[in-house]
Parts: structure tokens; C-alpha cells; sequence
């Protein structure tokens, strides 16, 4: 607990008679890039508020980096850059106009070169509901990091973002992490999760049902690897026959998918299988369990594992 | 003193480069300046007294009182006061400094009346310049903190609508600027004791064109003062950073507190 950089204990956010956040404790540690996952309504955002000092929580505790969002919200700002998910400027704010402004209250000189970093460089003279909704979301990043903070908090931070900017945004992700920053990002985007971050946590009805990293979380399932296979005479479909380690089948178009315990084995068998049977390979691909099914089957089954 | 700087710059610009706030902050003001030197003045001569103290009123009611509340509630609406506190934008800069931009637009309004009124419309001069400056500027505090208070206490720009023009409408039938307060009917200025217009409007009269009025002269100031003050200090109080996030300190029936004042000099006028 000493070591880290966030620490949420016990934390508890209620709205009339609605939990919205049920005793969730977690910790990330410094330059780590941490996920929080779940569906709507999961209580990720309500999360996020508390620790940015928006919302106040209603029981258990909460430090980034030794402050406490609510008691010491001028200290906060200085240790925290946020990008929210729904969050404006004034419609004729200018991109440098932003960036002057908010540099000048953090304390700090506006940085050139992260108009630069950031593809930013043409867009200083335009105002704000004139940038696209990527130039928007590289400004709101911007402006989270433009004070250098330890920690920087990103809400659906590439949400509709097409892919070049989503690319963008992850790179900047990395460089940031690379320098050491710490990084909690709350997303729907399990493909994004996957990617970028260290460790998640998944939260379901307000409460943490699974953490770790996106590698443990999917080696906790069901384990299953997917072996699909596509032959020139469609030999596998036609006749019936048991792979080592298989456990189901199906058949979706011209390929064969063996759900598999242990991937070696079945696919040397397959493979034998086809040389016996005079039949040839056209595709083969193994597929580990994603993050996403692993998502699925928690959430799928309301967090009881 | 940077970030001040850079903000308050930016509000300026940002009263131009809008174009509903230009509508209000110069069109507005300025085309109904224009109509009523134009028309109102032939039909009746006696407005050429009034012209010029109600012509500021006027611009400086529809920057203040129905442009300024809708920007601010409509800033709250849509996030950008939550972007501003995670960025360490403090509370009093987000209400102070649009109230400063927006004072000075409407100076700059009142300042192109003055200037004009007498050589285009042969309105009537004031006799003391440095009184009518001095009056504006207590009018512009006044109804910029009044402006504050309707979008702190509004809950959505439909609030906004009501709660302005429960002030705006009245105060240019009944508050002296189109009809002197003598001629209004009694009973209709019971209703005149309420508005800040009326109390403006005696105030350029007693210290600006330094005439006879019917309300006594300190106690116009003294209740656009008090009012001033009482509407910042309650929009303080009462600011609330988020629409869906209801941290406001007390109750916005709390804004009614800002009548105090109105309700003292009514009852000052009549019993005493």
C-alpha cells in the first residue's frame, strides 16, 4: 500500500438508493498502466470521479500519490492530469488559448512541443468546435499532461476515435508510461485493455469481480483455445472423428473449430489427420482466449466465477 | 497573474468571436439605441432626458442580465466547468472573470451611447461626466452579480429564460427607463421598488444630470451596492461545478436573499 502510487480502500458511492460503487478496494502501483473494465453502469466513471475530486465518496479512502481528492484538491490538481469522458471547452476557445490558459493555473510554461507530439502544431489559431473529435481528444490529453503530472486518469479516452487516432493516442499512452507516468484508464475497448494495460480490474453492478493482468484473468477461464482449420476438401466436416484435448466443435462456414485444452497435441493430430485422409491444409490458426471472452464469461454469469 | 491575464483575454475575444454573445454584448443594445433615437425621440420629445441613462441601463441589462447567465449555465451543461476543475481552475475565476469581460463590453456599449446620444440624437447631456461614469460602473457590478446569481441559481438555460426576464421585461416598462418614475402610477411603483433599473435610472438623474428625484439619491446607491455585493457573495456560496453533481452549499431559494434590499428601501420609502 506504501508503494503505490493510487490507493482506493474500502470506497463506497451511493446516489439515493442506488450503489453505484459497492466496497471496492485496488491499488496501482507507479508506471503502471491500469485498466478498468465493465458495462455500463459498472461504476467506472462514478470511480474515476471520486478519485479526480469531482464527486465525493460516500464511504473508505482514497490517495494518489498521498493526497486525498477531497480534503487537499489544490495539491490534486498539481499530481493528476484528466481527460474525462464528457468534458468541452468554450466552443471558441482556440487550441493555444486552451493550452496558455490552463498551463498558466498549473504553474507552468505552455510546452510547444507537445502541440508537436500531439499534431497539433497547424490546428493553434482554431477554435474548439472546429477541431475534429480526434484533435479534440489529443487536446484533452494534452492539456491532462501538459503540467507533467505522475498520474494521468483517461476515460474512454478513444472513443470515436478512427483507427489512425486511436494509434495516435496509444503511442502517446506508451511514450507516457515510458517515461514513468502512471496511467488509469477506464474503457469498454477489451481489444484496447488487452493492449495497453498491466493489470485491470473488471467491475460489475459496483463491485470488483476479477483483477490482475490481462494475461492471468484469461488463463483463470475456461482455458479454451480455439483451433480453427480450413481444408482444400473440407475432410474435417464431412467426417466425425476426436482430436486429443478436444472438448467441442463447430463449424462456421469453410472452417473447423476444435475448442482445445491443449493446443499442441490436437494440432499435430489434425495434421496427421489431413496427410492420412489425402486432404491439405488451406488455413490454420490458434487463437489463445482473449480478454474479451474472458470479459464476457464474467460478466455473462454476473461476476460469480 | 498570467493565468488571469490569459483568461480574462480570452473571455474579451470570446464576446466577439460569439455570435449570440455579440448579439447581445452590441447588437441588441446598440440597434435598440439606434431605434429609440430614431423613433421615440420624435413621438416624444421628453425622452431626449431619458436616452442616455436608459440606453446605458438597457445595454448593460441585456449583456449582463440575459447574456452572461445563459453563457455560464450553459458552460456548466456541457462539461467545460468540469474540465476546468480538473485543471485547477478555481471556482471565483470561473464566475469573476466572465463578469469582468462581459462589465466591459458593456462599458464600451454604454461609452458608444454616451458619445453619441447627444450629436446624433440631441439627447440631453449630462451635466457631470465623471458621475455618469461612476454610476455606470456601480450599475455594470450590480447587474453583472445579479446576471451571476440567475446562472448559478438556474438550474437550465430554461431557468435562465424565466428568471431573466422576471427582471429584464419589467425593468424597461416599470423601472424608469422608458417612462420617468413620476409618471408610472402608485401602484405600479411598488413593483418599480423592486427592480435595480429604477434605482440606477434616479441615481444617473440625482448625480449625472444632478436633477430633483424621487427617491432619495444615497439610498439608490446604497441598494445597488448592497444588492451588488449580496449577489456576488450568495453566487459564490450557492456555485455549483456540475449539473449532475449536486455539491451546492445551500438551497438556490437562497438567491431570494438579493430582494433584501429592494424590500429595505421600499419600506425605508414608505415610512420614513
Amino acid at each position: 500500500m506504501d508503494e503505490s502510487v493510487v490507493a482506493v480502500k474500502n470506497f463506497t458511492k451511493v446516489y439515493g438508493e442506488f450503489v453505484a460503487v459497492d466496497d471496492i478496494s485496488f491499488e496501482v502501483q507507479p508506471g503502471e498502466i491500469f485498466g478498468l473494465l465493465g458495462p455500463n453502469g459498472a461504476g467506472k466513471t462514478t470511480t474515476l470521479e471520486c478519485l479526480e475530486g469531482l464527486r465525493k465518496p460516500d464511504r473508505g479512502e482514497m490517495q494518489i500519490k498521498g493526497v486525498d481528492p477531497q480534503k487537499e484538491p489544490g495539491k490534486l490538481r498539481n499530481v493528476i492530469g484528466v481527460q474525462l469522458q464528457t468534458s468541452g471547452l468554450p466552443a471558441s476557445m482556440t487550441v493555444e488559448e486552451s493550452l496558455n490558459i490552463f498551463s498558466a493555473y498549473h504553474g507552468v510554461l505552455p510546452s510547444n512541443e507537445l502541440f508537436t507530439r500531439l499534431g497539433l502544431d497547424e490546428k493553434r489559431k482554431t477554435q474548439y468546435h472546429q477541431l475534429s473529435t480526434g484533435q479534440q481528444r489529443r487536446l484533452s490529453l494534452a492539456l491532462a499532461v501538459s503540467h507533467n503530472p505522475g498520474v494521468i486518469i483517461l476515460d474512454e479516452p478513444t472513443a470515436g476515435l478512427d483507427v489512425s487516432s486511436r494509434t495516435e493516442l496509444h503511442k502517446m499512452m506508451q511514450e507516457l508510461k515510458s517515461q514513468g507516468t502512471t496511467l488509469i484508464l477506464a474503457t469498454h475497448d477489451m481489444a484496447e485493455a488487452e493492449k495497453m494495460t498491466d493489470r485491470v480490474a473488471i467491475l460489475l453492478r459496483g463491485k470488483i469481480v476479477a483483477t490482475g493482468s490481462p494475461r492471468e484473468l484469461t488463463a483463470k477461464g475456461t482455458g479454451m483455445t480455439k483451433v480453427s482449420v480450413r481444408t482444400e476438401n473440407s475432410i474435417l466436416q464431412v467426417v466425425e472423428n476426436s482430436f486429443p484435448a478436444v472438448t467441442h466443435k463447430t463449424i462456421n462456414e469453410d472452417y473447423c473449430i476444435y475448442f482445445s485444452t491443449d493446443p499442441g497435441p490436437t494440432v499435430s493430430a489434425i495434421l496427421d489427420h489431413l496427410e492420412r485422409n489425402d486432404d491439405s491444409l488451406i488455413d490454420l490458426r490458434v487463437e489463445r482466449p482473449s480478454l474479451e471472452e474472458r470479459f464476457l464469461e464474467i460478466t455473462g454469469t454476473g461476476g460469480t466465477e | 497573474m498570467t493565468a488571469f491575464t490569459n483568461h480574462f483575454l480570452f473571455e474579451f475575444k470570446s464576446g466577439i468571436r460569439n455570435s449570440s454573445a455579440m448579439l447581445m454584448l452590441y447588437l441588441l443594445p446598440l440597434g435598440f439605441y439606434a431605434a429609440m433615437g430614431l423613433i421615440m425621440v420624435q413621438i416624444n420629445p421628453g425622452f431626449k432626458e431619458l436616452l442616455i441613462p436608459a440606453m446605458i441601463i438597457f445595454a448593460i441589462m441585456s449583456s449582463m442580465i440575459l447574456g452572461f447567465p445563459t453563457g455560464l449555465v450553459e458552460a456548466r451543461e456541457s462539461g467545460i466547468y468540469r474540465s476546468y476543475k480538473i485543471n485547477g481552475i478555481p471556482a471565483l475565476s470561473i464566475l469573476i472573470i466572465p463578469a469582468l469581460s462581459v462589465g466591459f463590453h458593456g462599458l464600451i456599449t454604454s461609452g458608444i451611447v454616451a458619445v453619441t446620444a447627444v450629436p446624433f440624437f440631441d439627447a440631453a447631456a449630462p451635466v457631470n461626466w465623471l458621475a455618469l461614469l461612476l454610476v455606470s460602473l456601480l450599475v455594470v457590478f450590480t447587474f453583472s452579480t445579479l446576471g451571476m446569481l440567475i446562472g448559478v441559481v438556474s438550474s437550465n438555460s430554461r431557468a435562465v429564460v424565466l428568471l431573466s426576464q422576471l427582471i429584464y421585461l419589467p425593468s424597461i416598462l416599470l423601472g424608469g427607463m422608458m417612462i420617468p418614475l413620476s409618471m408610472i402610477p402608485e401602484a405600479f411603483q411598488k413593483v418599480s421598488g423592486f427592480l435595480p433599473s429604477t434605482y440606477a435610472m434616479q441615481a444617473f438623474f440625482a448625480f449625472a444630470y444632478q436633477q430633483e428625484t424621487i427617491l432619495e439619491p444615497w439610498v439608490c446607491i446604497a441598494v445597488l451596492l448592497t444588492s451588488g455585493i449580496m449577489a456576488l457573495v450568495l453566487s459564490i456560496y450557492l456555485f455549483n461545478w456540475d449539473s449532475n453533481n449536486d455539491t451546492r452549499r445551500g438551497s438556490p431559494l437562497l438567491g431570494l436573499l438579493v430582494l433584501l434590499p429592494y424590500v429595505a428601501a421600499i419600506l425605508y420609502s414608505t415610512y420614513l
